[in-house]
């Protein structure tokens, strides 16, 4: 028996509701998140990732109250991202029920706030959000933000190792040219950070045909992120899992009601 | 009335909903007095090893176990709120470990694997006379740390593997600790604290 591998569907939430676009545009409103992560624990996700991509700061408090009675009612790890800036941004969403916190543009900005939430809440509580695409960088993959709308000329697979100097407990490793694209995970993108990283792997972006899941895991990720495929019903996770589970790889079985 | 010790370790209230499942009235503290006097005490943990004891010694929370413990009332510890419950703990200071409660005699200490922290869900073998594990021990349950005890102490161990074997769950009499996180491992999770809390 080991560890098993993690699936983790991906709610993005604004202003209160779930929403998915295709590459982060063309939003569609795909439900409440509340209730659609009760629902994922009853098919047997793993962990639970909200995305909060409000622009207001309304919209943050909604989310926080989101976190709230979803954190009330889903007894499986929740992690919340989207906005941080601070470590008073990470004490309000852990003490409203999130267990882990993932950031992104936050941490490009200013390296030193990785340390600091591992100093004050632990490395454990902390998930560095990595949205990369191929460019023309180092390692041939650069960091960008703003949902990969902006290039930072930072090389991801340098951004990393520094983060884990730095304190990150998790990476989450979302491809943007895969993004959407229901096409596979960026396989080469999972392997080049793995090779540079020792905490656990979350591959996101491009997840499509069972075959992709595990692909993602050959390549070295520990636990595999999707959203459209699970919020439009191309996949339930009960088949994500019996499908790896057929194939060998150690999946949590929910045979418990 | 179970009571969940709050000594400045964040996320209680998914705990106190998870416990509250169990039909229990819970309770988040920090009073000495309602920690004491509740049938069952939870003392839960997030952080290191030393940030916690020193949060557990500003609410006198050393004292307040110790002195359930020896009036045979039950205690619970989660994650770090088990691996204070040790002698020793080597996170962030090998050469001089910090001191825990000290209620088994065992070092805490880094998990050799090559991925950490072991994060996520993982099987347990357990007793064949759990009380905590009845009904659930081919479940698995939800783990984030990167220190353990790998020694057996008290009456009854669970075991899991990540990299090497240690210490997942202990059953000592009053004393019950588990390195999961039970209120974070779903129906397993629920069941379990169900478990603890029908044997107050």
């Amino acid at each position: 028996m080991s560890l098993s591998i993690r699936i983790i569907p991906c709610l993005d939430v604004t202003e209160g509701r779930v929403v998915k676009g295709v590459n982060f545009t063309n939003l569609v409103d795909a439900g409440d998140p509340v209730e659609m992560a009760a629902l994922y624990g009853i098919e047997g996700a793993d962990e639970l990732t909200f995305l909060d991509i409000s622009a207001s700061s309304a919209g943050r408090e909604t989310t926080l109250d989101v976190v709230r009675r979803t954190a009330e009612q889903v007894f499986i790890p929740l992690t919340v991202g989207g906005g941080i800036r601070s470590v008073d941004d990470v004490d309000r969403l852990l003490r409203a029920g999130a267990d882990k916190i993932s950031i992104n543009t936050s941490a490009i900005a200013r390296p030193q706030l990785i340390a600091e939430i591992a100093d004050r809440f632990g490395s454990q509580v902390l998930v560095l959000s990595v949205d990369a695409r191929r460019a023309r960088t180092a390692s041939g993959f650069e960091v960008t933000t703003h949902g990969g709308r902006e290039g930072t000329d930072i090389d991801a697979l340098a951004w990393v190792e520094k983060a884990c100097v730095l304190g990150v407990g998790e990476i989450l490793l979302n491809s943007m040219d895969a993004d959407g694209t229901r096409a596979g995970y960026d396989i080469s993108m999972i392997t080049a950070v793995r090779a540079v990283s020792n905490v656990p792997l979350i591959a996101s972006g491009g997840a499509g045909a069972l075959e992709d899941f595990a692909a993602a895991l050959d390549a070295g990720a520990d636990a595999l992120l999707a959203a459209s495929v699970f919020h439009f019903g191309i996949h339930r996770i009960g088949d994500v899992k019996s499908y790896l589970a057929k194939n060998n790889y150690p999946v949590r079985t929910t045979t418990m009601k | 009335m179970i009571a969940i010790l709050d000594y400045g370790s964040g996320n209680l209230r998914s705990a106190e909903r998870a416990f509250a499942t169990s039909g229990h009235d819970v309770v988040v503290t920090s009073d000495a007095n309602i920690a004491f006097e509740a049938d069952g005490l939870v003392v839960p943990g997030v952080g290191a090893f030393a940030a916690c004891m020193k949060g557990l010694q500003a609410v006198n929370g050393e004292e307040i176990i110790r002195k359930r413990i020896s009036s045979e009332r039950a205690v619970l510890g989660i994650c770090i709120g088990m691996q204070i419950l040790f002698s020793l703990g080597e996170e962030h200071s090998q050469d001089v470990p910090h001191k825990g409660v000290g209620i088994w005699d065992a070092t805490v200490s880094k998990i050799n694997a090559p991925i950490l922290p072991h994060m996520g869900w993982n099987s347990v073998e357990t007793a064949s006379d759990s009380v905590l594990f009845k009904g659930i021990d081919s479940q698995s349950f939800y783990f984030v740390h990167s220190y353990a005890a790998k020694k057996s102490v008290g009456l009854r161990q669970a075991w899991t593997t990540h990299g090497e074997r240690f210490l997942s769950a202990v059953e000592d009499d009053y004393v019950s600790a588990t390195q999961f996180h039970p209120e974070k491992s779903g129906a397993a999770g629920l069941a379990l604290i169900k478990n603890w809390s029908n044997s107050l």
